[in-house]
């Protein structure tokens, strides 16, 4: 089947023949286990994929963000869950843009072999979830850094990280002029971090590894602020273009994967002596999703050339984020339909990729945030909240 | 020791042909190529078979078009450390072809040549044979894994019901077949560093074919089954239809 220009094959081929090795019944049983596909992560790796954003000089493929999103895409595609592994490959960015030479010296090249492992990002709070500027955990200045104390909710991979960026209160909200200045991103070292942060595993109805932290006097040292104290917040909306425009990837991928067993299955299916995929019930929204899934990968594209440009890309990276994450839940819906009782199998996978491309309506951004943001900041119309 | 991979570019197995309008050939639109996936086992064995040695080349080359550059680039991705392109047209005669390769490899002269059993495309199986004997090397066809042992290979093909080894001396011809080893895929850096590996253009005469394609045609639709009647009674039915009808039997 056709799919959009592709100017990566090779890469694709790649991620694809890496992925083969890791069959429905190996995510099946993670998914049941709700345990860590670690071999995947560890293969990927190991094969410089996670690394593809890194620039050479610190080790990394020096690649753009084409390149990455074709990464991310096929992954999913493939049936495979980027998810657990989709971060190593973005949250350094804040790192790399915001930075001293020596903070990039020091971590980057082990991020970039999988040496070390930066894929966690505490934003969100129970208190401050997309209202991010109110968070309350508070880093108070101490001799030779801060000293940090809190609660996260929904920070996922923790325990699959070595490392983790933090954004914490460094001036409370009423002593600052503007609610998004008085943040500040800290690098984290979990491995040193002893009882001061305690880690509490939230089930979730998917397998994702995500957790509550409580923090309690957790001591970071100056050396691991990152950027300016009281810029934090600036520091890594930088990186969410970045995260928008790959997770969009992934529900791309997750949309095309749909897509694909679908019509394979329509197909094969033999009802009423035809096969299913003859009813235009059956054809048509599998069509459509299709549709809508190329329809996000070009505003995603077009989110990419901007970006790799270094062009303001905001509206274009939350666009294509709102397209395909909906695209990749109506071919979900698709799927689940054209597989009838199947789609509910566990033994077909349709239903453990449904509830993990749903994610992505919700999460990192829920949609209605990406509509209030275009509503506002591209058509110019009052703010809706 | 030096290694000398011929790769083809040919329509991906999952692409859905076409026949194109002249009714001999397929129509290329839309249709996704990939390196031949015996070729693919040939670049694996000669990788292996370098990094068991510890020392060596190992060089790809394709007759084709300027698209088979991206046949060759996916060999160096996997490992190769350079490739030839011979810039000249493909055709169903393999003697034409196997002519073109000859002239390349008495150029060159690597100890080992290695090509995929077959190209999946037209599925012929000629091109290795031929280019050995216009060589005059030794050939061992089909072989599913290879082994160096004091400059000889030990071969090991599968023959109906059991394994045949066969040892070859240098330098030969070994086509090479699906064997234990799936083709590696490539890394980041592989992909990357086969970026700035050599890959030369040299422009060939292709012999003109002796062959020439007629018609193509799709193979006939499946027709419906049916149902003769069922349990024992149905059987002898089912014989005379498969021996009268079918003439399978
Ligand atoms: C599996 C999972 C993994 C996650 N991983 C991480 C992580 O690693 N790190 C991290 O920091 N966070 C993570 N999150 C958190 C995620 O980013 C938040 O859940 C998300 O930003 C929404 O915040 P909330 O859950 O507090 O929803 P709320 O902010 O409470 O919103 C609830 C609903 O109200 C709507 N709403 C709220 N305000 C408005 C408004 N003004 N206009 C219109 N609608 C509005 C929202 O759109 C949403 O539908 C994860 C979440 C999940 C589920």
């Amino acid at each position: 089947m056709p799919t959009d220009r592709d100017d990566y094959e090779q890469l694709r081929k790649a991620v694809r023949s890496l992925c083969a090795r890791y069959p429905e019944e190996y995510w099946r049983k993670l998914d049941r286990d709700r345990a860590y596909p670690e071999d995947f992560v560890q293969e990927l790796t190991e094969a410089g994929f996670l690394g593809a954003l890194i620039p050479e000089e610190y080790g990394g493929g020096g690649l753009g963000m084409g390149e990455a999103c074709a990464i991310l895409e096929e992954i999913n595609r493939s049936g495979a869950n980027a998810a657990a592994c989709h971060a190593q490959m973005y949250t350094m960015g804040t790192l790399l843009r915001h930075g001293s030479e020596e903070q990039k010296r020091r971590w980057l090249p082990g991020i970039a072999e999988g040496r070390l492992r930066l894929q966690a990002f505490a934003v969100t709070e129970p208190d401050a979830g997309s209202d991010t500027t109110r968070i309350s955990t508070r880093a108070r200045r101490v001799d030779g850094g801060y000293r940090i104390s809190g609660k996260k909710i929904f920070i996922s991979r923790v325990e699959h990280s070595d490392l983790m960026i933090l954004l914490a209160r460094t001036t409370p909200l009423e002593e600052v002029e503007k609610k998004t200045r008085g943040l500040s991103a800290f690098l984290v070292d979990l491995r040193e971090a002893g009882d001061a942060i305690r880690v509490r595993p939230v089930d979730t109805m998917m397998n994702h590894a995500t957790t509550e932290l409580f923090i309690d006097d957790l001591e970071v040292p100056e050396e691991n602020l990152i950027g300016e104290e009281g810029r934090g917040f600036h520091h890594i909306l930088s990186g969410m273009n970045a995260e928008r425009i790959l997770l969009a990837s992934e529900s791309v991928g997750d949309a095309y994967y749909f897509v694909d067993r679908a019509t394979r299955y329509a197909g094969e299916r033999i009802v009423f002596d035809r096969p299913i995929g003859k009813n235009q019930g059956v054809q048509f929204p599998i069509a459509r999703a299709y549709v809508q899934a190329r329809a996000a990968a070009a505003v995603r594209d077009e989110a990419v050339a901007l970006y790799d440009a270094q062009e303001p890309c905001g509206p274009e990276a939350n666009m294509c984020k709102l397209l395909a994450s909906e695209a990749a839940w109506e071919a979900a819906n698709a799927a689940l339909d054209t597989f009838g009782g199947y789609g509910f199998a566990e033994e077909y996978g349709i239903e453990r990729k449904f509830r993990e491309a749903r994610l992505y309506v919700v999460a990192p951004v829920s949609n209605n945030m990406v509509l209030s943001y275009v509503g506002q900041h591209v058509l110019g119309m009052p703010r809706s909240f | 020791m030096n290694i000398l991979v011929c790769v083809k570019r040919v329509p991906d197995t999952e692409t859905r042909v076409r026949i194109a309008e002249d009714g001999q050939s397929i129509d290329p639109s839309g249709v996704k190529y990939v390196v031949s996936p015996y070729d693919e086992f040939a670049v694996e064995a000669a990788l292996r078979t370098k990094e068991a040695l510890g020392e060596g080349e190992v060089a790809v080359v394709s007759l084709g078009g300027e698209d088979s550059q991206e046949t060759l680039r996916s060999g160096l991705a996997m490992g190769a450390d350079r490739g030839v392109l011979l810039k000249g047209e493909v055709t169903m005669d393999g003697l034409a072809t196997a002519k073109t390769l000859a002239a390349h490899v008495e150029e060159e002269g690597p100890d080992l040549v290695l090509l995929g059993v077959k190209a999946v495309d037209d599925d012929q199986q000629q091109v290795g044979p031929m280019l050995a004997t216009l060589l005059g090397r030794p050939c061992v066809t089909g072989v599913a894994e290879f082994e160096m042992k004091d400059g000889t290979a030990v071969c090991r093909r599968e023959v109906e019901g059991g394994v045949e080894v066969v040892e070859v001396d240098l330098p030969a011809v070994i086509t090479v077949t699906k064997g234990p080893f799936e083709p590696r895929y490539a890394s980041l850096k592989g992909i990357m560093a086969a970026k700035r590996k050599p890959l030369d253009t040299k422009e060939v005469e292709v012999p003109a074919s002796s062959l020439e394609v007629k018609a193509l045609e799709p193979p006939p639709e499946k027709a419906e089954g049916r149902i003769v009647g069922e349990g024992p009674d149905a059987v002898p039915e089912l014989v005379r239809l498969l021996r009268e009808e079918a003439k399978v039997l």
